[in-house]
């Protein structure tokens, strides 16, 4: 079996000097389906188990059950706007597929984007493909809103890998986080397409009350005859958006009117399980958590830096609680762990380990400054009430100072242990 | 015993007054807001007594250092410190020795370890000395035999055109086979026939008690030991015009299926002393020796009653036993410091030009790996032929012979020979092999130090080494990893970037003089980008030693 299958691949492999660019992809895909033959030359002579293909598709592997409640979570939040099958386990057909209509050209077009640069710089390069996407292609589908056009999406995309990675050198050589500058450059170059309290559900023409539904010919005249003839319910064309909806995150009501106004829209329990309007993977609190735990005790995201980072945010609201100048700083400083992308920031963005400090102690004060940092911007910047992205982005910049003196203390520490023993 | 319980009973008496306190400022609150200044003002009060007590703590260490009675090492704070608490369970006999806890590093666990049987049989019938083996020498050094030429063991082979002092000699007696080159006509191997009865040079022997040092170094070279002598920074053959500030010794070796000293050492115990006296008189400071301390196995005497020295016990996975980690938790190398480093058969050498008076390079070496049909202890001399060691011992044809262990030995084919500083062969099996879905499959049989491979679950399950490399070079992603496995105060990724890019003061700042290839060799195993460690730390020595 295996046998016949490396005799089919050999045989389809393209000409190197011919075909370059067919070469390389070919390349791709073949060390993807098998480890390559090569053996140790000159220094050690057995390696370690792990290489950067485990170790990307580690992450990915932590962000599958995100992307299983996320996708859910979009067909539920665009029904509970449109007041039908409000309990979360109602219509699960309508609301897996709804939400899987909209995920699967997002996470197409992501890869296309992505790995289509990537493998022009490949070939052009004349290197093997690097696995460097395969952590940002699964976390930028995740970090957008639902309805992003796709054409923003790939033009973000474009930006990210292009000028944010294979200008710098490619996979390994980037100074800011790959997935966060695709988002930053949508959140700046089309901010009314993920900002503000209309873009967070899915489908909806409007979300002034009365509001038709926005549905395409693929749940019409795919899906409806679909169910209609396994006997469910099917989408309505007419259903509209109910009285007194407004579709508002709950960081945006905070930030507005205060913790007492979230609190007569969404429980607490809502916001923790994260069956609330957001970015697609960010809303589920417990999931993120679990996926955080996985990666921690596998070694592949530090714990330091996210452990620092829960403890720099904590310090920073207890501070903003002390100060209550406006009704969101005063929203007691553990509710501010229940909103927001906190959780999704710290455990998948911040822990890159090619943007991120470099040394364990430049870990700890790289974590606690992106919590602090990021607090900072959540609440006290006037314009929007979120600060993860730019707090992140702020520290990947940083994190090469921070971690210049903390080297520069371990040559200091040397320097002075000669004169001592001089 | 006694002062740690009345310790801890301390500690919990200020814990305890501590909560006292905090339940006091509680009361009568109401809302949020007081809640938090009530705490505020228990945590300020906690705060503050802490201090008090840190600081009549404080006053009392100082109070008994300068009385004196604290020079003895033990903890006169009524906090019990780090050491205490976690310091590992230690058998009878490293109670009250000095011990060093190296927490970081990883043991790889192979099949093929030797068992402690000596086969004195199994004897090469060709030896090679090869300049190579030697770090710093001129690749064509002048030669001062012919093929053809009849050598009795102790006789000079060639020497260094930089260092015309040192002169290398014969391991063995018999004819000068072959003299083979390698690229740009040098010198790779001096091939010697082994004659069936060894002969020796007979040598005219040194009173260590009176004679000088300067007749000593003149003895030593003449008599071809000065070699064996090793130099740090740069590892390289020690400089007979240097005095060093310290040598140092690992009486153990941490390496993966390394052969196990404490058996090596038997019959050559009163050789080792000797030896020890020797190195004694050419330093002005200290011979440290460095001892298992992990507990399984007491050295053997040999190493723990010998005189002279300074012992020091170290605990702890790989690299504990390497001589460079010791060094570093000893007495680190500054710059402008040179050391000597010595591996316990070349001290067994030295000392039998002055209990033999003859240069007797008699080795012991473990023939070690899982395509072995035995693995094994053998009896034979320096620099002795692979292929006529390992005979007709191999289990599978399909395999890489390693002179020295699998992290920094040398790959060597049947016809070539063993390095001068190696007393291991390890055979493993070839892995080129293609592997579908390699990357994600959990193996058992793959070393690792990451969990997300499920060996690390069981870390005492031996596994058959192959030399895949599981995957293709990338450039340095992972941070962090270097450092799991190396139990020194040294950035090593920081370091290998700065030899890459060629910034000299910051490769001397970091540190390049505290490491030779062995040290960061477990960093290179770890490495996820596949980078080759060892070559630019290699690299890296090189320049710095250009520059001199």
């Amino acid at each position: 079996m295996k046998k016949a299958l490396l005799n089919f691949l050999h045989r389809i492999e393209p000409d190197k000097e011919k075909h370059p660019l067919l070469h390389t992809v070919y390349d791709g895909f073949f060390t993807f389906a098998f480890t390559p033959n090569l053996v140790t030359k000159g220094g050690v002579h057995i390696r370690d188990g792990m290489d950067l293909k485990r170790l990307m598709v580690q992450v990915v592997l932590a962000l599958q059950v995100l992307y299983l409640f996320g996708t859910y979570n979009i067909g539920h939040q665009h029904f509970v706007a449109l007041g039908e099958y409000t309990g979360f386990l109602q219509g699960v057909h309508l609301k897996l597929v709804y939400g899987l209509i909209q995920i699967i050209p997002l996470i197409i077009v992501a890869h296309v984007v992505g790995l289509g640069i990537e493998f022009f710089y490949a070939y052009k390069k004349g290197h093997g493909i690097e696995e460097g996407f395969l952590v940002s292609g699964a976390l930028i589908p995740l970090i957008m809103p639902p309805d992003i056009p796709l054409w923003i999406l790939a033009l973000s995309v474009a930006f990210a890998v292009w000028i944010g990675k294979e200008a710098f050198g490619g996979t390994g050589m980037n100074v800011l986080n790959i997935a966060l500058l695709a988002r930053v450059f949508v959140f700046f170059a089309y901010p009314t397409y993920i900002s503000g309290d209309e873009v967070w559900v899915a489908g909806l023409s409007s979300l002034a009350p009365g509001a038709a539904a926005d549905y395409g010919w693929i749940h019409l005249s795919v899906f409806n005859p679909l169910f209609e003839a396994l006997n469910l319910p099917g989408y309505n064309p007419a259903s509209a958006v109910v009285d007194g909806y407004t579709g508002a995150t709950p960081l945006s009501l905070a930030f507005h009117s205060g913790w007492e106004h979230v609190t007569e829209v969404y429980t607490d329990a809502q916001m923790w399980w994260g069956t609330i309007p957001g970015s697609i993977g960010e809303t589920s609190k417990p999931l993120i958590i679990l996926g955080a735990l996985y990666l921690a005790i596998t070694k592949i995201a530090d714990w330091r830096i996210m452990f620092s980072a829960v403890v720099g945010a904590a310090f920073m609201a207890v501070l903003l609680n002390a100060w209550g100048a406006t009704p969101f700083m005063e929203v007691p400083w553990y509710y501010q762990f229940y909103m927001g992308s906190f959780w999704f920031a710290i455990a998948f963005m911040a822990t890159d380990p090619v943007t991120a400090s470099a040394t364990p102690s430049g870990k700890w004060i790289y974590g606690f400054l992106i919590g602090f940092v990021g607090m900072i911007i959540r609440v006290l910047n006037p314009a929007y009430p979120e600060g993860w992205m730019l707090a992140i982005l702020f520290m990947n910049v940083f994190a090469p100072l921070i971690d210049y003196y903390v080297v520069q203390a371990n040559i200091n520490r040397r320097l002075k242990r000669a004169k001592v023993a001089a | 015993m006694n002062s740690i319980k009345s310790k801890a009973v301390l500690v919990i008496v200020a814990v305890l007054s501590a909560n006292a306190a905090w339940a006091q400022s509680e009361g009568g609150s109401s809302g949020y807001g007081t809640y938090f200044i009530y705490g505020l003002i228990a945590v300020s009060v906690l705060v503050f007594f802490m201090i008090i007590l840190q600081v009549a703590d404080n006053l009392m260490v100082i109070e008994a250092k300068q009385s004196g009675v604290a020079s003895t090492g033990a903890n006169f704070s009524i906090f019990p410190n780090w050491k205490e608490l976690f310091a590992p369970r230690l058998p009878e006999y490293l109670r009250g020795k000095p011990l060093t806890a190296l927490r970081r590093g990883h043991n790889i666990n192979l099949e093929g370890e030797a068992e402690l049987v000596l086969d004195a049989t199994a004897g090469a019938k060709t030896f090679a000395m090869q300049p190579f083996n030697f770090t710093g020498i001129s690749p064509i050094p002048k030669l001062l035999v012919e093929v053809g030429d009849e050598v009795k063991a102790g006789d000079h082979l060639f020497f260094d055109k930089k260092r015309p002092e040192i002169l290398y000699v014969a391991p063995v007696s018999g004819e000068v086979i072959a003299i083979n080159r390698g690229a740009k006509r040098s010198i790779t191997e001096i091939v010697i026939l082994a004659d069936k009865e060894i002969k020796y040079r007979e040598l005219k022997g040194f009173d260590l008690d009176g004679g000088t040092r300067e007749g000593l170094v003149q003895y030593l070279l003449d008599a071809g030991v000065w070699p064996l002598i090793r130099q740090r920074p740069y590892d390289i053959v020690a400089e007979h015009d240097v005095v060093p500030r310290d040598i140092f010794i690992s009486t153990f070796d941490t390496a993966p299926l390394a052969p196990n000293l404490n058996f090596v050492i038997q019959g050559q115990e009163e050789a080792f002393q000797k030896g020890l006296d020797v190195l004694n008189k050419l330093t002005d400071g200290k011979v440290y020796l460095g001892l298992d301390g992990r507990g399984k196995e007491k050295p053997h005497a040999a190493f723990t009653e010998a005189k002279g020295v300074e012992t020091h016990y170290f605990h702890g996975k790989h690299p504990a036993g390497n001589v460079g980690v010791q060094i570093h938790h000893t007495k680190p190398i500054s710059a402008g410091d040179k050391v000597w480093t010595l591996g316990v058969q070349d001290v067994a050498t030295i000392g039998r030009i002055f209990t033999e008076k003859r240069f007797n390079a008699e080795r012991v070496v473990a023939l070690v790996g899982a395509e072995l049909k035995q693995a094994k202890y053998v009896r034979t001399f320096l620099g002795a032929n692979i292929g006529d060691l390992i005979n007709d011992n191999l289990a599978n044809d399909h395999v890489r012979l390693i002179s020295g262990d699998v992290l920094s030995g040398k790959k060597k084919t049947a016809d070539e020979f063993l390095n001068i500083f190696d007393d291991q062969v390890t055979v493993v099996l070839e892995g080129d092999d293609f592997e579908l879905f390699g990357w994600l499959l959990p193996s058992l049989n793959t070393p690792s130090i990451s969990p997300t491979l499920p060996s690390t679950l069981f870390p005492n399950l031996k596994k058959r080494a192959e030399t895949n490399t599981h995957g293709e070079k990338r450039a340095f992603v992972v941070t962090g990893n270097y450092e799991s496995v190396l139990p020194m105060d040294v950035y090593p990724q920081e370091l290998m970037k700065s030899i890459l890019v060629g910034d000299f003061e910051k490769v001397e700042g970091l540190g390049i003089y505290e490491l030779s290839e062995e040290d960061v060799a477990l960093c290179e195993f770890v490495c996820v980008s596949k980078q080759p460690v060892q070559q630019i730390l290699r690299q890296g020595l090189e320049m710095m030693r250009e520059q001199g």
